[in-house]
């Protein structure tokens, strides 16, 4: 097993003042990486500096004027519930970003499962989650989230939106793991693995899993960055959690009563602006990751 | 063509799972649509029941959907065998098929033309940032579009109707047509479409521009590393024909297959933004149909979906070979 050495180890995991030293100087190499933590801890900080200085009540409805713009008491205005649209942002963002992330876990946990199962093992157990991975790709996702969504009812708390994205969240990741796996099964070291009489058991968790993490990790943020988009789509369709502010009810509500229409842009632009911010961040992170995990991508910089 | 069989079996399956899905999903709320629609239309005409208990009967002689789940079911998929999508409950008596019929060119106009659209600009900007690295205004633009792919359609959407419509009023809020222009082939009415049209699109064109352009700047990087591409330079080609003939044709390939699988997906994702600018879409059909659980429309819409990505994956696996040669010789060699 000593010959098994991953033949390109992305970094060079050391004491921790090494690995943030190297952290660091990745990132100023990795643009696009450094760029999007920067928007996402931007992003967190607001959050977390908001739960702890700012009465995030205030994101209940009728708790100021309704529909006002934005002024010293409201710095982002408020909309037609009465809801201070700067504790929104807090409070929204934070459940949204709850909902990305655990639905994101889920799905790469079982995407991954399955994935490795098909890619490693072949067989009819390969054809049958490949059908299943193609029967779910070919219903429209939104079918699926609305219809569930629907049948919850208006009861839905943000902990059932977790489970409802993560009900679909799984084909993607799953689809990736597989081909990666169909890929690293066939590389050198595996095979050498095999020869020594490694059993399946340990070539998957000693051989293929530490050269597959880049990969998790590209995956897990593509996975929640997807998991937010569903989750504030179904949100924007009216059908997310009725009692919780996430940002994809403020832009329902504001489509609802059609809030540009009225001239009520700051309604329109905060969660809007918010989203913007979050998807980009997790996009440039993914871009960055990306290179981290294909390094054929790094040596061009293009 | 053993391959042909076994591919068309496997299409068969996917669409026969997945209409099941689609069959047993809206059925699992505890709400009844029948009751719902009954309430609703007495209401509407006063408390006088006319043509309820005639739908009633309609429904029960036709769906039974007292009945239990399996024999829906049987009947349902006998129904589908022979394309017969039945007969919507909110739009009573009006058939399913009319009503999805009645969407499903607006999508395609809107959608498929924005797709195209898109996929062409953002092929050629993909392939020339790897082709004319040193070119300012590439570098300027393309990472904007990159990043701009990262946000979903209808948030741009949202931004473009304050932008074009609400603040600047060139282009209508909403709606696929003026409230009195008269829908026939004349031009006032197609230009009209057009001018509705142009927002929505220009929302999707937007996002998908950076998809498209990211890809095949990918494929372009690995395209460049090739033996040919040396040797075609070697050859002294000129600059033009180097890029069209053996960078862009070789690099293309995988862009096709996105777009095949782009046009079966794209309807079920631009639901949104249809509903941003209530565009009379398959989408809004969708959305309305789910919110009044019409069992049998919500069947419809989702069928026709099912069936466009199906299919459209079928083709796509058969055609490949002849796209790509290269395949032809590999395939699946393990196994």
């Amino acid at each position: 097993m000593a010959d098994a050495a991953p033949p390109a180890a992305p970094l060079e995991w050391g004491s921790s003042a090494r690995f943030w030293r190297t952290i660091l100087l990745y990132l100023g190499r990795n643009k696009s990486l450094a760029v999007g933590v920067v928007l996402l801890l931007g992003l967190a900080s607001l959050v977390i500096g908001g739960y702890l200085f700012y009465d995030v009540k205030l994101a209940e409805p009728l708790s100021k004027m309704p529909a006002r713009p934005p002024s010293a008491d409201a710095w982002l205005g408020t909309d037609k519930h009465g809801r201070d649209l700067f504790a929104v942002l807090i409070v929204g963002t934070a459940l949204t970003c709850k909902v990305g992330l655990l639905a994101g876990l889920i799905g790469v946990a079982v995407g991954t499962v399955l994935g490795f199962v098909g890619g490693f093992f072949r067989g009819w157990i390969d054809a049958a989650i490949n059908l299943l991975t193609d029967v779910f790709l070919a219903v429209p996702p939104l079918l699926i989230l609305v219809v569930i969504a629907a049948n919850l009812g208006t009861s839905l708390s943000t902990t059932d939106m977790v489970f409802v994205i993560a009900a679909l969240a799984w084909r993607e990741p799953a689809r990736r793991i597989r081909s990666q796996v169909l890929v690293m099964r066939e590389a050198g070291y595996v095979n050498n693995a095999r020869l020594n009489g490694t059993s399946s058991f340990g070539i998957i968790f000693k051989e293929m899993m530490p050269n597959l993490i880049p990969y998790l990790m590209v995956s897990f943020v593509l996975t929640v960055a997807a998991a937010v988009l569903a989750a504030v789509g179904l949100e924007a369709l009216g059908l997310g959690p009725q009692n919780e502010p996430t940002l994809g009810m403020t832009v329902y509500w504001a489509m609802h009563y059609s809030a540009s229409l009225l001239g009520m842009w700051w309604w329109v632009l905060t969660p809007v602006i918010t989203l913007v911010v979050l998807f980009v961040g997790l996009y440039l992170i993914t871009t960055g990751l990306d290179e981290l995990a294909n390094p054929r991508l790094r040596a061009k910089g293009a | 063509m053993v391959r042909v069989l076994h591919r068309l079996v496997l299409m068969v399956l996917v669409i026969w799972l997945a209409a099941s899905i689609n069959f047993l999903l809206p059925r699992m709320t505890d709400r009844d649509p029948i009751e719902e629609r009954l309430a609703q239309a007495l209401g509407d005409s006063g408390g006088s029941a006319i043509g309820i208990e005639e739908m009633v009967a309609e429904y029960q002689s036709k769906f039974g959907t007292d009945q239990p789940l399996w024999k829906q079911y049987i009947s349902m998929m006998g129904d589908i065998a022979q394309f017969d999508l039945g007969v919507s409950i909110n739009y009573f008596p009006d058939r399913v098929a009319t009503h999805v019929m009645a969407a499903l060119p607006w999508s395609i106009a809107l959608l498929g033309t924005a797709t195209l659209i898109s996929f062409v600009i953002g092929t050629i900007l993909g392939a020339l940032t790897i082709w004319r690295r040193k070119s300012a205004w590439l570098a300027r633009i393309v990472p904007l579009f990159m990043i701009l792919a990262a946000i979903p359609f209808y948030l741009v959407g949202l931004v473009l109707v304050y932008v074009f419509s609400l603040s600047l009023g060139w282009f209508p809020p909403a709606r696929g047509y003026g409230v009195g222009v008269n829908m026939d082939w004349s031009w006032t009415a197609i230009g009209n479409v057009i001018y509705h049209a142009i927002l929505p699109a220009m929302s999707i064109v937007l996002a998908a521009i950076g998809i498209w352009a990211l890809s095949m700047r990918g494929m372009m990087v690995t395209v460049q590393g090739e033996d040919y591409m040396n040797f075609a330079r070697a050859k002294g080609l000129s600059n033009r024909r180097m890029f069209w003939r053996y960078a862009v044709r070789n690099a293309i390939t995988p862009q096709i297959t996105t777009l095949v699988l782009a046009f079966g997906t794209i309807v079920g994702g631009a639901i949104l933004v249809e509903r941003v600018f209530v565009y009379p879409g398959i989408g809004t059909l969708l959305y309305n149909s789910v919110l009044l659980v019409d069992y049998f429309l919500i069947f419809g819409c989702v069928f026709i979906l099912i069936l466009t990505v199906a299919v459209s994956l079928m083709i796509l696996d058969l055609l490949y070979p002849l796209l790509d040669p290269r395949i032809r010789a590999g395939g699946e060699q393990h196994g």
